[in-house]
Formats: C-alpha cells, structure tokens, sequence
C-alpha cells in the first residue's frame, strides 16, 4: 500500500491581485522504500505539493482533491491531527540547513526534543537516542558533537543534523525539499548517498523534491515532472530520463549543461545517444575553440588592445580580511590572466575565494598584496580621472537577478546608467538609440525599455544585467554566477546571448561559477580554486577532462550527471576512490 | 531558436504580481485598501482646514482678554463657550492647533532630516566612523528627552522656532538608526556594486540609489516623528515650558484649562485632549498605512 496517495489535489492562493492556481489536479503515489523525484523549474508548483502532503500550507492557501499520508487524509484535517503525524509518520528535510536549526540549542538536544514530541521517552534515553542518531547519519564522535551548537558545524553536519531529525522517530515518509541545493558539490554527493542508505535500510518512502535533474538520476527510483501546477509526464527515471516523451520534459533534459568527463567515457556517448545531441555539439564546440584560444592569447580580439598583454592581469594577488587571530585569508598568492576574447571560467566550492577574486579585478576589493594591471594599467597606481576611464572598460553581471536592479528605476533607466556616469554629454536622443541596440542585442523586445524590473522574469532580468554590462562596449566582462538563480531553460538562453556577443563583440570575459558542467560548455579556460589557493588551471578540455589534481577528480567526481545509468556508474566508481583513499 | 525554447515560466512572485502596475501606482492602491489609514488621513486633513482656514470662516479676538465674557458654558454665541479670561475655546482650539501642527511636523520632519542624514552616512561609509557616529546616538538614547527638555526650559524660554528645533534634535535619534539599518543593506546591493565597479561616483550611488530607495522608510519615519512630536509638543507646554501667552497651543490650552475641570467646564479639558489624541491617532494610522504600502519590493 502506497505510504502518500495524492488524487486530484488542488492548491490556489488567494492574493490581493486574485485567486492563483498553484497546483492543478496532482495525482500521484508513494511506495515505501521507494523515492518519487518530482522535478519542474521554479513556480512549477513541486514544493507547494511537498507542503500541501505535510498540511503546512500558508493561511491563504485553500487546498482541495485529496493526500492520504499512511491512511490519514491531510487535506481539511485538523491542527492536532497533523501535528501528531509530522515528525513521526511523515518529516521534512529543508533546502537551508542554517535556518532549519536553532541556532542557540545544542544539536543533541534539538534531536532529542523531536523524539520525545512524540513517545513517552525520558529524557535520558532521548539523549542516548540522540547520539545513535548522528552516528547513523555519519557524523564522527557523535557523542561530543551532540553538545555542539549548529554554528560550530560546516554546513553538510548541519543537513546531517537536520535529517537526523527528520528520521529520528522512523517516519514512514520523508519529504526532501530541495535537500543539497545550498551545497557544494562534494557534499551534496555525501548527503545523497545517506539519504539513499537511510531510505533503503527503513524501508522509508522518499518524495524529493528538486530542480537538478543530476540530483535525480542519482538518488530517484519514479520522476513525476511538473509544469506550471499540473504533471505532465511520470515514470521510471531511466524512462523520464532518457526517453522522455511529453515536450517539455524533452526541452528541460535538452537545457541541461552536461558535463563530459574521460573517466566515465560512457558519460558522453550514452547522453548523446537520448537527448543531448544538442548540448554534445556545444561541448564539442567548445572543446575545439580551446586550442585557438589558449595559443593565440586573444591576438584576435576584434576591439582589443593587439598584443600579448592580458585583458586583466591578477599576478600574486592575497587577499587577508581583518586583522591578528580573526584574520581570513581569503586568497593566497593567486595567478589569473584573462586575454581579450577569451572566456575564463573560475570554479571552486564555497569558500574558495573565487568571487573574491573577481571583486579583485573589478577594483571593489584591495588586494592586500600582489599586483593587478587591468588594460596594462596597474589599478593602484592610476588616479581620478584615469581609473575611471579605466573602468568604463568593464562589464559585470552579478548573481542575483532581483538584487542587481534597482527596483525603483525603469529597465532603460538601469541600462543607461553605465552612460551617465561616462557619457555624459550624450544626447537623450543618442541614449535612446544604444538602449535600443543592446536590448536588441540580448534579444528582448525594445518594448520592455519602459517597464520595471518587477514585471521581469529572472531570464529577463539577467538579460538586463547584460545590456548594462555591454552598454559601454567594454573590453572585459566579469559574470559572477550570473545563471546560478535561473532555471536551466533560462540559463541556457542567456548563455547562448552571452555566447554570440562575445562572438560579435570579443571581449574578454571571466566566468565565475560553481558548476562545471556550464563551464565546460562556455569557458575556454578554467581556474580550479580551493580555499584561496588556485589549485589547477589551464584549458577548460584537458583540465576537466585529465585532472592533474586530486581535488580537481573529486570535484568532477562529485557532480552528478542526468542519466541514471551513467551516474550509477559514476557513483560506484567514486565510493571506490573514496574507500581507496581511507584505506 | 532558444527564445522559444525557453517558456520563462512565471515564478511564484511573478504570478502574484499584477502586470504593469508601477511601484508607486501599487502603493497607493494598497493604501486606499487600509481603511485606517484613509480615515486617518481624512482625519488629518479636516484638522489642518480647520486650524488654517476655519479663522477666516469663525473668526475670534484671540489677543484680547474680555473678562465680560470669561467661562461661558458652550451655547449659540460661543460654541465651546470660553476660557478663565474670555477667549472663545473653539477659536483657540483653532489658534492653539496652528501652533501645535506646525512645531510639531517642523520638529518631526526636522528630526527626520537630521536622523537621515547622520543614519546615512555612518551606514554609508562605515568602519570607525560609524562606530563613532553610532556610540554618539547610543549615548543620546540613553538621555531621557524629558530631562533635556526641563534642563533646557530652566535656561531658556523658547519661542516656537526655538521649540521646533529643541524638539527636533532631541527626536533624530531613532530615525538614524532606521535610516542607517536601510543604508547598511542597500549599500552591498548588487546594483551599487555594480556601479562602483564600472567607475560610478559615491554621489551618484547615494544620491540614485540609496536615497530613492530609503524614501519608503524615511517617509514612514517621518510620520511616526510627527506623530511623536506634537505629543511632545503638548507635553512641553502642559509642563508650563511651551510657548508663551498669549500664544498657546493644545498643551498649553489642557495646562491652563486643568484647575477649571475641577469646577465642571469640561469644555476647556476635553476639545484640546481630543484634538491631541485624534491628530495622533491618525498620524500613526497613516504610517501604518503607509509602511504597508510601500513593502512591496520583497513581494
């Protein structure tokens, strides 16, 4: 029998401009042991189901059809009634492990406080239960690390912690909202693979909810895809993943960046022989302009200064935050060298110090020592009137689509902004005529030019970000993250414009990201960066695909890839490495 | 090719949005939706008509005592009746109000100017400077107003530009922290980072970004400033310590009218006291209002 049976359920939320539809007649089952994936871009309605399957939705939500958890109907029940099954019958693991926790109770006693919620446990065996628990998820001395407080653990414990608490009364259903999406690579890879064991050892049904279909070919047994509130295809992973059959799900599978590695060399051929013939041409692509590109050192630039001297030029740049025993060393000693027409992708877990290192290139951040010449000029050095000219010649494109508009000027208004602090004799008529160009030029209808970036989609708004950055014609681009936000059929777009103008335009460009399979499609070069340190670096092909660096094969190794039977593989392959290392 | 390949789906918040209503345009309309807060409104403009223009309509000798007429009860001659020395009271609830709005939103806005700008630029440029800045009003908030000001009118007896600005910089304090809260997040906002990265001026990223984008709170502030001010404003004169006779205000109309409400002429007590209480009411219902009105950025 099915642990959550949802038939016909229907959510819709009352706002002040109407009555939303989020979720529309969502049929599907849960069986124990087994993990339902159910996948869809952002506003898809996937976490509302998760929530609505809890009973937790908001007060304007008004759900209708049914969710039967175990037998109970969630749908119309009452407060006690659900509060007796959360946490016993069915428990959530959240996204953002920091703000599950609170933050002033130590970890064991917050596990602890969840078992006896709900049996009549002293408060001893709680404790003792505690420990137990964070032994099975895989934290080492449990016993010490009970005392600790969720700030002194790194952010993977914490989601341990969280589903030590999620499984501590052995729930017959476990909901996972998007459970490794705040973390890095590596551990993602680790949490997935407790998830899993935890799931198979209790035979405890698992409906996961995510957008990252690598996540799903990983860990997902049945996938249900939805679209704008409704599903519009289920089945096995390997039948969803490899042969979809609805449109959309076609369209999604094709957005996503693959990565392409030598080891698993099935990886490529496999994926391509499904869905990614398209993103396969792109990695091929790629591949070949490395060679021009790495040899050449942007002799071609189309507008470029003509030479062997880089476009920005970071050479021996440390960076140090605060002072004495608090002192951070965000960067040590780093290299990075980006010539005109090339893309240099910037890679690294959290903490590496890759933004950093572009807020050094940028100017934003003083390099504590080391050097940095940008156009062949050495930033410290130039003055006033200089180094604004300077600057004109730089383009950048942060991660947040919301926060890098401001919400109270027009889109024109946030693109011409570049011009009024370095045109300023420009005629109105003359500003008009370039916001048009480059609304053109990342293909949005110049139409938009009046609107405010609160009618934008996050696609749109990225795209705006890009008018700005090129508005000036600059010579260098600094995106950092700039898909990260997106949805993959979002990002894929703004990557091609990004892409062509750079093929138009030739500019140098500095790509910070942390996924690698983006790029390995988009840069030419990569710097693998590691706790301020850079790690490796060299061509995006032979870095990726040979790694000369541990780190660099464990990073590679931890990303998971879209198709179940090659990540399958992939996982095996690594635990080997893994049990190998600790042997 | 990929413009159609990408359906943009609507976020959440998208959905929610209604299209093409601007940011000031969904203001106003969330405010018309606050009952209170119009009312309030409606509330604060009638007073102001009042005090302003209802002289020209009623007018009363408000300089010249005329004992003849001194504590009339309310009838058709006089409508509240008169006080100890025959002033008109529904004349002087008119003549006393200009006083007290007009000290009280000079006071409250002036507070609101010097809490912003001292807020904005311990917020803006940080470090040292705005641990400095920031102990300075720490050390200010620690200081009863109340004790300042009877520290002050043992020195001094101030007219109304004197109280106005007594007023204001004993109020500034804690629109400065608000206003400095607001900058700290603005500040590290993409779109500043931006434009310092491309070369932009701190003028032009105060003076674009970070002023326009605070107005939300400081207009709130401001309200809620004025609210407190011409509180204070009362409080100052029923200590005796407002503005001189035969100028008065609402305090000072409560202060002079207190030994008479023992003898039963409740209409020297109770006109001023509601007036007081009404203009505050509805100065706070308006914040209210507004600050729901303008929280619309994070939706």
């Amino acid at each position: 029998m099915s642990i959550l049976t949802t038939t016909d359920l229907g959510v819709s939320f009352s706002t002040e401009s109407g009555t939303v539809d989020a979720v529309r007649g969502v049929s599907l089952h849960v069986e124990p042991g087994e993990t339902l994936a159910l996948v869809g871009e952002s506003g898809s309605g996937k976490s509302t189901v998760a929530l609505a399957a809890m009973g937790l939705l908001s007060g304007n939500a008004a759900a209708t059809g049914s969710a039967v958890v175990d037998g109970h109907e969630i749908v119309g029940a009452a407060e006690p009634a659900l509060r007796s099954l959360r946490g016993s019958t069915v428990s959530m693991v959240f996204q953002e492990p920091a703000t599950a926790l609170d933050p002033l109770t130590r970890v064991g006693a917050q596990i602890a406080e969840v078992i006896r919620n709900h049996g009549d446990v002293s408060a001893a065996d709680a404790a003792a239960r505690a420990v137990d628990l964070l032994d099975r998820v895989g934290i080492p001395s449990p016993a010490q690390r009970a005392r600790a407080f969720p700030f002194q653990l790194s952010g993977g414990q914490r989601q341990r912690v969280v589903i030590a608490m999620a499984i501590a009364n052995s729930p017959k259903l476990l909901i996972a909202d998007e459970p490794t999406t705040a973390l890095d690579v590596t551990v993602q890879a680790e949490i997935l693979e407790l998830l899993r064991r935890l799931a198979a050892d209790t035979g405890t049904g698992v409906l996961l909810v995510t957008h990252n279909m690598g996540v799903v070919a990983d860990f997902a047994d049945r996938v249900a895809v939805m679209l704008q509130g409704s599903i519009v295809e289920t089945g096995s992973v390997e039948d969803v993943l490899l042969r979809p059959q609805h449109e959309y799900t076609k369209r999604l599978l094709a957005a996503v960046p693959r990565l392409a590695v030598a080891e698993a060399g099935a990886a490529v051929t496999s994926g391509a022989s499904g869905v990614a013939v398209t993103s396969g041409a792109a990695v091929a692509s790629g591949a070949s302009g490395v060679a021009v590109a790495s040899g050449a050192s942007g002799a071609d630039g189309s507008d470029g200064r003509r030479g062997a001297a880089p476009v920005v030029d970071l050479r021996d740049v440390s960076v140090t935050f605060g002072r004495g025993a608090r002192a951070v060393h965000a960067l040590q000693g780093i290299d990075i060298a980006v010539h005109a027409g090339e893309t240099v992708g910037l890679v690294g877990e959290s903490g590496s110090g890759k933004s950093t290192a572009a807020r050094v290139a940028l100017g934003l951040v003083k390099p504590t020592s080391g050097s940095v010449h940008l156009f062949g000029s050495d930033l410290r050095t130039a003055r006033g009137r200089d180094r604004r000219a300077l600057r004109s010649g730089i383009g950048v494109v942060l991660q947040d689509p919301v926060a890098s508009l401001d919400a109270r000027m027009s889109v024109a208004e946030c693109i011409a902004e570049p011009l009024a602090v370095h045109r300023r004799g420009m005629s109105s008529a003359d500003r008009r005529k370039r916001i048009d160009e480059v609304l053109d030029a990342v293909r949005l209808p110049r139409a938009l030019a009046s609107r405010a970036p609160r009618e934008l989609s996050g696609g749109q708004r990225q795209r705006v970000s890009l008018a700005r950055a090129l508005v000036l014609s600059p010579r260098l681009l600094v995106a950092d993250e700039p898909t990260s936000a997106l949805d993959v059929s979002v990002q894929e777009t703004v990557l091609e414009v990004l892409r062509e103008l750079q093929d138009d335009l030739g500019f140098a460009c500095l790509f910070v990201s942390h996924d690698l399979a983006v790029v390995q499609q988009f840069a030419e070069r990569v710097v693998v960066m590691r706790q301020g340190v850079v790690e490796e670096q060299g061509t995006t092909g032979a870095t990726l695909m040979h790694p000369t660096t541990d780190y660099t094969r464990r990073l590679l190794a931890a990303v998971p890839v879209p198709d179940p039977v090659v990540q399958r593989q992939r996982r095996v392959e690594r635990l080997a490495t893994l049990g190998a290392v600790t042997a | 090719m990929t413009a159609q390949l990408a359906p943009e789906a609507p976020g959440a918040a998208s959905l929610v949005q209604p299209v093409a209503a601007t940011g000031w345009r969904l203001a106003v309309r969330r405010f018309r939706h606050n009952t209170l807060a119009v009312i309030g409104l409606v509330v604060i403009v009638v007073i102001v008509l009042f005090c302003f223009v209802g002289p020209f309509l009623y007018p009363t000798d408000q300089t010249h005592t005329q004992l003849s007429q001194a504590n009339l009860a309310p009838g058709a001659a006089h409508l509240l009746g008169t006080d100890a020395v025959g002033h008109d009271v529904l004349g002087r609830l008119m003549f006393g109000g200009k006083v007290s709005l007009m000290v009280g939103i000079a006071a409250g806005v002036l507070a609101t100017v010097v809490g912003t700008l001292w807020g904005s630029i311990a917020g803006y440029v940080g470090g040292w400077v705005d641990a400095v800045m920031m102990r300075v009003v720490d050390a200010g908030i620690a200081i009863p107003a109340l004790f300042i000001l009877l520290v002050i009118s043992a020195i001094t007896t101030p007219g109304v530009w004197g109280l106005i600005v007594i007023l204001g910089f004993v109020s500034w304090l804690v629109p400065s922290r608000l206003i400095r809260a607001e900058t700290l997040t603005l500040k590290n906002r993409d779109y500043v980072l931006t434009l310092r990265a491309i070369g932009g001026s701190h003028a032009r990223a105060i003076g674009r970004h970070l002023l326009p984008n605070s107005v939300s709170t400081i207009v709130v502030a401001a309200t809620f400033q004025v609210a407190d001010a011409i509180l204070l404003v009362a409080y100052v004169s029923y200590l005796g310590l407002g503005v001189q006779a035969p100028a008065t205000d609402w305090g000072g109309m409560l202060s002079a009218g207190l030994t008479a409400a023992y003898s039963g002429r409740w209409w020297l007590i109770v006109p001023p006291g509601l007036a007081v209480i009404l203009v505050v009411c509805a100065f706070n219902a308006v914040g209210d209002g507004l600050r729901d009105a303008f929280d619309v950025r994070g939706r």
